[in-house]
């Protein structure tokens, strides 16, 4: 199995301590996090973690699994780059001189969708969001120019099949069990997994 | 407790007084009486000390019984959970206490024991300060806890509790931990009452079960030739022996046993037919590479259980019925997953499936089983040597016990012997460290398993590495005279450790070589009763008298050096190429 981006999207209630039990199962696993977020989501009182990794598959399931069973955690689930729709922030800081002599740079950020966030006299802080590579190329064609300092966001990503969590807690609510889909090849289920 | 710990009492700020009923402290002990707690295991300390104080009320409706180290507490409240069903129950003060409960706590959550742990913690004001006896305990035993959680405030106890209880006791079971501040133990908060806690939005511990895959799992059965069972805690756990025991009389399929799943079957049952596993019977492991619908009944596909799992059951149609969806298909692909506690999902399945029975199939484990006993076990029980062997002491035991009797073992050669050979009767009755193997588990957990169940013989078998561990626990056997039946099984050697190095390091004994103090003057020391034997002739008059006698006794048997365990799957093998010497 080869291993590619995904990005792990996690419904949690809003706990102290979460973010460390969520944390050291890719740590326990050796799992290198690339990128993690964590918001509220569109419902009051319940977080949504955006974590990104770079893994296979199978291991990616197995994760997820014991990271939805965790008492805390509503739901986990993960994402291939194309069943998302994603985006990160980045900030950029260049010195004032180089962006008022080179018109080339003005024309460059223009192109990349920035804008000023901060105007001094010795720096000017850009703002962007895209995907990395969107980031990463503005990051290189700001280089030249003496850029001073850049940080990126985690990704935060919406999932293009998701219907949201609105129905889902509704049934989580209930204390009456309810109809629950489980991955199974013998039933040709294969695009469902668990969820608890 | 310290000086300091007394100054610092002094500096602490007044608690919040308000027109109340109880302190946190009461709450907590309010709590157990609601949840039917009785006995549970602890030791004292600074930062505890207001539970303490509280439980000096109570001591006429809740057993404390005082341990002589943390880790036998909560081995201990494992003990107890494991032969009794409920919730064990254990507390600790701060910072070495909360830290010399991480043993247990590990042991608990791979073997899905149920615990509450309650650990005492400094004042909030000082937390993050390194104030004395401060560890930060959540972040400790995050990894080896189904939950855990800070209290902070006394009026937060009732309901968190109350979700400890849940948690730990539902679903697939496991310890939960609560690190109580002392000021939140000693504030005085408006009680109203218990309510125990039924739901939480956010855990499902009752999968809802879905008939199709029922339906899938019987269709498979139904059209196996040579279907296979095998069997785990889950069992135990579900309290769905009786659904098991009905499931496999109706199919007529045999069904062998995980190291936790044992005692879920009676070991005569005709379709018991042994063990799983490293140390398993030689049938079980082979046969599981020429089932063609393999079972799995609330176990996990531990690797202990499989060896190489590309060499594991790859001609099989796997079945796999477990209460925790992460286990399905994590270590083993499932053709059908049952999602689902066993005592649910098992009498489903047997209204689905036919009558029958597979006798050419149960032949097949019989004729390996005679294999087995002519290359290992005859000799084993029977030995032709003059020493005496760890096999031909559980025999004796069987028949003095009449399968009876609850066994706890440690970890290590006498484990593997104990569970091969050990006969039960009935369920809950084996008590072992398996997915973590803590040496030093059995005498503690003989402990607890004896306030588990009282009317019962308890019987602990050690080995004279792993009683060293843990051997301070006389002292609560001698101070609220527990009656444990002590057997140490001395082969003055780490046996286990010593057999790898022995087939795998070229005998290469690298500080294996264990010297022992003397057992019997040691238990005489916490004045126990004992004696030490090394001759064949005694070997039965020494077990009756140890049974015999009224209250806790050390019988130390002295048996081979360099005896081996077998059949083996050795380390990366696959089952099939089990090893029979």
């Amino acid at each position: 199995m080869e291993k590619q981006e995904y990005t792990i999207t996690v419904y949690t209630e809003n706990q102290v301590g979460l973010l460390n039990r969520i944390a050291i199962m890719f740590s326990r696993r050796k799992i290198n996090i690339e990128s993690l977020n964590t918001s509220p989501s569109e419902i009051e009182g319940i977080h949504r973690f955006t974590i990104v990794v770079n893994e296979t598959e199978d291991v990616l399931r197995k994760l997820v699994r014991q990271i939805e069973k965790q008492v805390d955690i509503l739901k986990a689930e993960y994402s291939t780059n194309d069943e998302v729709i994603y985006q990160e922030l980045a900030l950029y800081k260049v010195p004032t001189d180089a962006i008022a002599e080179k018109a080339k740079v003005e024309r460059l950020l223009r192109e990349y969708g920035a804008r000023a966030i901060v105007i001094r006299k010795d720096y000017i802080v850009f703002e962007t969001s895209g995907t990395r590579e969107e980031i990463n190329r503005l990051v290189t064609a700001l280089e030249p120019y003496g850029l001073m300092e850049f940080v990126r966001s985690g990704r935060v990503a919406i999932i293009k099949a998701s219907m949201g969590f609105h129905e889902k807690l509704k049934e989580f609510e209930q204390k009456e069990r309810s109809e629950e889909v489980a991955e199974n090849e013998y039933l040709g289920q294969q695009d469902h997994v668990f969820t608890m | 407790m310290s000086t300091l710990d007394i100054i610092k009492e002094k500096e602490a700020p007044a608690t919040q007084a308000t027109t109340t009923e109880l302190t946190g402290s009461q709450a907590v002990l309010e709590a157990f009486l609601a949840e039917g707690v009785n006995t549970f295991f602890g030791y004292p300390g600074g930062a505890i000390m207001p539970i303490y104080d509280a439980l000096y009320d109570y001591r006429d409706k809740l057993n404390h019984i005082l341990v002589r180290h943390e880790q036998g507490g909560i081995h201990a409240a494992q003990g107890f959970a494991r032969t009794s069903g409920k919730v064990g129950v254990v507390f600790a003060t701060s910072g070495p206490g909360a830290t010399n409960l991480i043993t247990g706590l590990a042991d608990a959550m791979i073997d899905s024991t149920p615990l509450v742990c309650i650990t005492g913690q400094v004042f909030a004001h000082l937390l993050g300060t390194d104030a004395f006896q401060e560890t930060d305990v959540i972040n400790i035993t995050t990894p080896v806890t189904k939950w855990n959680y800070q209290v902070t405030d006394a009026s937060e106890i009732p309901a968190v509790l109350a979700k400890a209880f849940y948690i730990a006791r539902t679903g697939r079971p496991g310890p939960v931990l609560i690190d109580i501040t002392k000021n939140a133990q000693m504030q005085k908060f408006n009680y109203e009452g218990y309510t125990p806690c039924t739901h939480i939005r956010s855990y499902r511990p009752y999968p809802k079960v879905r008939n199709e895959y029922i339906e899938a799992a019987a269709a498979l059965i139904n059209e196996a030739k040579r279907p296979f069972v095998l069997f785990g805690q889950g069992v135990i756990l579900g309290e769905a022996e009786a659904e098991f025991k009905a499931f496999i009389e109706k199919s007529g399929i045999p069904a062998a046993w995980t190291l936790l799943g044992l005692s879920a079957l009676p070991t005569d049952h005709p379709l018991n037919v042994g063990m799983l596993g490293m140390h398993g019977n030689y049938g079980p492991n082979v046969l599981t590479n020429e089932c063609d619908v393999l079972i799995a009944i609330g176990m996990r596909f531990d690797d202990r259980v499989t060896g190489r799992l590309d060499k594991y059951a790859k001609q099989a149609k796997i079945i796999h019925l477990d209460i925790d969806p992460a286990e399905i298909d994590k270590n083993v692909k499932a053709e059908v997953p049952v999602w689902g506690d066993c005592k649910e999902t098992l009498p489903m399945l047997t209204k689905l499936v036919k009558a029958g029975d597979h006798k050419e199939w149960l032949q097949r484990f019989r004729d390996m089983e005679k294999q087995e006993v002519e290359a290992v076990i005859h000799e084993e029980l029977n030995p032709s040597t003059e020493t005496l062997t760890m096999g031909e002491v559980l025999k004796v035991l069987n028949e003095l016990t009449n399968g009876d009797a609850v066994v706890v073992t440690d970890v290590g050669q006498h484990q593997m012997v104990a569970c091969r050979y050990a006969k039960f009767n009935q369920t809950r009755s084996n008590v072992t460290s398996g997915g973590l193997g803590t040496m030093g588990f059995a005498l503690p957990a003989a402990v607890g398993a004896k306030f588990g169940a009282p009317e019962r013989t308890v019987v602990a078998i050690a080995g004279d590495g792993g009683i060293q561990m843990t051997i301070q626990e006389l002292g609560t056997i001698m101070q609220f005279k527990v009656g444990v039946k002590l057997i140490i099984l001395n082969n003055q050697f780490l046996g286990m450790v010593r057999q790898w190095q022995q087939l795998f390091n070229d005998k290469r004994y690298s500080f294996v070589d264990i010297t022992s103090p003397d057992f019997i003057a040691v238990a005489k020391g916490y004045y126990i009763e004992g004696q030490r034997i090394s001759a064949r002739e005694n070997l039965k008059q020494a077990l009756k008298t140890m049974l015999d006698h009224d209250g806790a006794y050390v019988l130390e048997i002295m048996v081979g050096k360099e005896n081996n365990v077998f059949p083996m799957v050795p380390q990366g093998c696959g089952v099939s190429e089990i090893r029979l010497k």
